[in-house]
């Protein structure tokens, strides 16, 4: 299939940027979005251009690199998936593509489609772990009882892949549903008990450090979210930052 | 964290937003009651209405109120504004294709905007009822010996196209500040309880009928009252 391709180029973070438009020809539908990527890659260079810088890694749609606001969708049309993910035959011949970076002024872009996702690194540090005594004492985690119910709402929460997909996509450029996914995967577990009122505060504290936007619930997020990430997990961290709140440190 | 660190929580923001909404759909149930009255027809429903507008200005309990709607109005008012302006901040450059329909309702994006024309309907309704009730000269209108201040003398006249020229604009813009109230409710009833962490895999679904069914049928109700009047006036 033949497409028009208006990819946003950006030379660093100080760059102003625009929107470039290249033709491809030559796209299966079996391609991969970022194969197809490849394939404008292999063409920008072979005309002596500077090829378009994006994030990518495993291309199995679990470790959360690529990020591609694809026709005014993250990860474009298709659910469930990331860009990695989505196929061509999403698209037809002759239509018309326009890629974007994700766009968050915590998120700067680095280059081209590259954005710097460490501000989630930095919410996880401020929260977003347990600790462990590993002295050689360990109590077992399959020797801790935890309802079923609870331990699949966790892994639930814990399939998050940390793509940013839904601050991109939020129209506040919110990172609720990430941060609440993080705080929920521990607070359903006995093991995140010792630790849940810290956690939540210090991770809010650190996520609006970070300049994202405020949760106006419209669901965007958990629509366009590739691993399913639910909004209760966001009611679950304002009931658990109220109490905190009130009853923390 | 500190108390002050708390308040200036985005989080803590949204259960502000939250408790001064839901209240604030607890006085629109209130005020609805009242203006249903103005349905009762002659000297009867006159007497009932002016009675009913002294009790409102004049007993210390629903003074009270009063105070606490006007300070929920004020703090949604400038509590929204604040949280948009971070929002715009959040996101300083804007996509060229954004396709929001996609993931989400267009109350829920348009929120700030549904606010503002709400905005308007209240100051401009506050200037024809509330302003002339507290602080201009009234007719009145003598129940067993006694000159109530008769308001619904006024309410009658301002949608009767008879006596005031613009009434057929002024229920326009009654009918347009409800229907944009409903579409901000459509959104912001059940959101409330999600910010406030309200939520069930049962019950939230209920929740967010009974928000849906609040939206239509309060502006709903509210706006067949000046709608009425103006179709069997004048």
């Amino acid at each position: 299939m033949n497409l028009t391709l208006k990819v946003w180029r950006q030379d660093g973070p100080e760059d102003k940027g625009r929107l470039e438009t290249h033709q491809l020809s030559g796209v299966t539908g079996d391609m991969s979005f970022l194969e197809m990527m490849d394939v404008l890659n292999d063409k920008i260079i072979r005309e002596g251009g500077d090829p378009v810088v994006f994030d990518h890694d495993c291309r199995e749609g679990i470790c959360g690199m690529c990020s591609m606001f694809i026709n005014g969708e993250a990860h474009g049309p298709g659910r469930g998936v990331t860009t990695c993910q989505l196929h061509m035959r999403s698209f037809k011949d002759g239509d018309t593509i326009t890629i974007e970076p994700w766009r968050a002024s915590a998120f700067p872009v680095v280059k081209d489609l590259a954005v710097d996702r460490s501000a989630f690194d930095r919410v996880i540090q401020a929260g977003g772990y347990v600790s462990v005594n590993t002295s050689g004492e360990t109590l077992d985690a399959n020797a801790i009882p935890i309802p079923k119910a609870d331990a699949d709402e966790a892994f639930n929460a814990a399939t998050c892949i940390g793509c940013g997909a839904c601050v991109a996509t939020c129209k506040n450029a919110s990172a609720m549903l990430f941060v609440s996914a993080k705080v929920s995967q521990f607070a359903l577990l006995p093991q995140g008990q010792p630790e849940r009122k810290r956690r939540v505060t210090r991770m809010v504290e650190q996520m609006d450090k970070e300049g994202f936007g405020n949760c106006t619930n419209t669901g965007a997020c958990a629509v366009e979210c590739p691993k399913g990430i639910d909004l209760s997990n966001i009611a679950r961290m304002n009931r658990d930052f109220l109490s905190s709140s009130l009853t923390g440190e | 964290m500190s108390s002050s660190g708390i308040l200036k929580s985005s989080i803590a923001k949204k259960y502000a937003m939250a408790l001064t909404g839901l209240f604030l759909c607890l006085f629109l149930v209130g005020h609805l009651l009242g203006n249903l009255q103005l349905f009762i027809p002659g000297e009867e429903g006159q007497t009932a209405f002016n009675e009913y507008a002294l009790f409102m200005t004049t007993f210390p309990a629903v003074k009270v109120l009063s105070y606490l709607t006007y300070a929920s109005v004020l703090f949604h008012l400038v509590d929204g504004v604040v949280l948009t302006m971070q929002n715009r901040k959040a996101r300083p450059v804007r996509y060229a294709v954004e396709k929001g329909s996609a993931n989400s309702g267009w109350s829920s994006r348009n929120m700030a905007v549904l606010g503002t024309i709400v905005l308007v309907f209240i100051v401009t309704h506050m200037q024809n009822f509330w302003w002339k009730m507290h602080f201009s000269e009234m007719p009145t209108q003598m129940v067993d010996g006694v000159a109530l201040k008769d308001l619904h003398t006024v309410v009658l006249d301002y949608f009767n196209p008879a006596v005031n020229s613009m009434a057929a604009a002024a229920v326009a813009l009654y009918v347009l500040g409800m229907a944009a109230l409903g579409f901000h409710l459509w959104h912001g009833f059940a959101s409330g309880f999600q910010s406030l962490g309200v939520r069930h895999e049962t019950y939230t679904r209920w929740i967010e009928m009974a928000g849906k069914a609040f939206a239509v049928a309060v502006p709903l109700a509210f706006a067949s009252i000046p709608l009425y009047l103006f179709m069997t006036q004048g």
